[in-house]
């Protein structure tokens, strides 16, 4: 199954946007958006991924033994990074929400207020 | 719009969505294929700059400048949460109680806190030679401090905690990382290039400038997240008054 790995990180992302779509609380709804972005955490590391490798790191490895694409584990370790600050973000902006509006639903913040 | 026609939008849009991911996946190279070129490369230019841990060369030499970008986004994340999440004008602040803990569980606290600094540090320090660096070792030493609030309770933690001091390391820190590209370009003609001495392979003191790099972003993870942590804390304990009287988030009435 060589497709496997790339499809499972396709599906994290459909059940976090179903998530999104469907969701009547905002924490609810970050935490849903914290899951697509798992996605592409997924994605990289199976493309990085490299049969009989072992992790990036000659510490403890003779050199020129196969490792793993190092790359896409920076990119994953930003976008680790990045995910949590932007959800630490998002829940700041919920919590004003809740003491102004008094609501955590979406459905309910119809009105503009100043 | 109505729930259910939103339910039916997305299910169209996820499964066009899905179709559209399954037919480029079967024109990516096969998973687990040995030919990863961009890999090999930087695992030649880690070796070459003397670096062990190749993720580490990746994120402080190779592409420092992107790290540059990536730890300026955390430094904005804690400067805008911190502006969400100051005092309003209808809030105050109450000094918590004292809760009482289990001498038991107080006793481990206070051995596993210095245990769990000392990893932290550990961590940020060896990021040139084995898994971790900054943004893990920094995590690592935020979460650690937080030992004092599980284990004892907030007034300890707030005893433990000097936010003014971190609020500033956090700048300092951040500001560190383009101080020493600066340095780079003054230096080796090149804005964040090693000028730093490469010293000997596997060794503490190689890499040159990484790991400076790793320690100033170990500096800003570990203060920024302590930051961020003390303001949703603060909202949860201390600060009352303001909003209305609902403080919890309750569930959504089912329809």
């Amino acid at each position: 199954m060589n497709l496997l790995p790339f499809l499972a990180a396709a599906w994290i992302l459909l059940v976090g946007l179903y998530g999104l779509v469907t969701s009547r609380n905002l924490v609810h709804a970050v935490g849903c958006l914290a899951v697509a972005q798992s996605s592409t955490y997924v994605l990289l590391l199976a493309v990085g991924y490299r049969r009989g490798a072992t992790a990036p790191v000659f510490a403890d490895l003779p050199v020129g033994s196969p490792v793993v694409d190092p790359v896409v584990q920076a990119l994953a370790l930003t976008d680790v990074v990045v995910g949590a600050a932007v959800t630490a973000l998002l829940l700041a902006l919920v919590i004003q929400l809740q003491k102004r509006h008094g609501t955590v639903d979406p459905q309910n913040l119809t009105e503009l207020r100043g | 719009m109505s729930r259910s026609v939103r339910l039916w939008l997305f299910l169209s849009a996820g499964a066009v969505i899905a179709v559209a991911f399954a037919a480029a996946c079967t024109g990516l190279p096969h998973f687990g294929t040995p030919v990863h070129p961009y890999g090999d490369r930087a695992v030649a230019a880690a070796l070459s700059r003397r670096t062990a841990n190749t993720v580490s060369s990746v994120n402080f030499d190779l592409r420092a400048f992107d790290t540059l970008g990536e730890e300026s986004i955390l430094f904005g994340a804690v400067l805008g949460a911190t502006l969400l999440l100051r005092l309003a004008r209808d809030e105050r602040k109450e000094w918590p109680e004292a809760e009482r803990v289990l001498p038991s569980t107080r006793l481990f606290g206070a051995l596993l806190l210095p245990v769990t600094l000392l990893t932290g540090v550990y961590i940020v320090a060896h990021g040139q030679l084995t898994p971790g660096g900054g943004f893990q070792g920094g995590v690592v030493l935020a979460t650690g401090l937080h030992l004092a609030y599980v284990a004892a309770d907030y007034r300890v933690l707030k005893q433990v905690r000097p936010l003014a001091v971190l609020d500033v390391a956090d700048a300092v820190a951040a500001g560190a990382f383009t101080a020493l590209g600066v340095a780079g370009l003054v230096v080796a003609g090149a804005f964040l290039a090693n000028f730093l001495p490469l010293g000997t392979f596997d060794r503490l003191s190689s890499a040159g400038l990484v790991p400076v790099l790793n320690a100033a972003v170990g500096v800003e993870v570990g203060s920024g997240v302590i930051v961020l942590l003390a303001h949703f804390l603060d909202q949860a304990v201390e600060i009352t008054g303001g909003g209305p009287a609902r403080t919890r988030f309750d569930p959504p009435e089912p329809e």
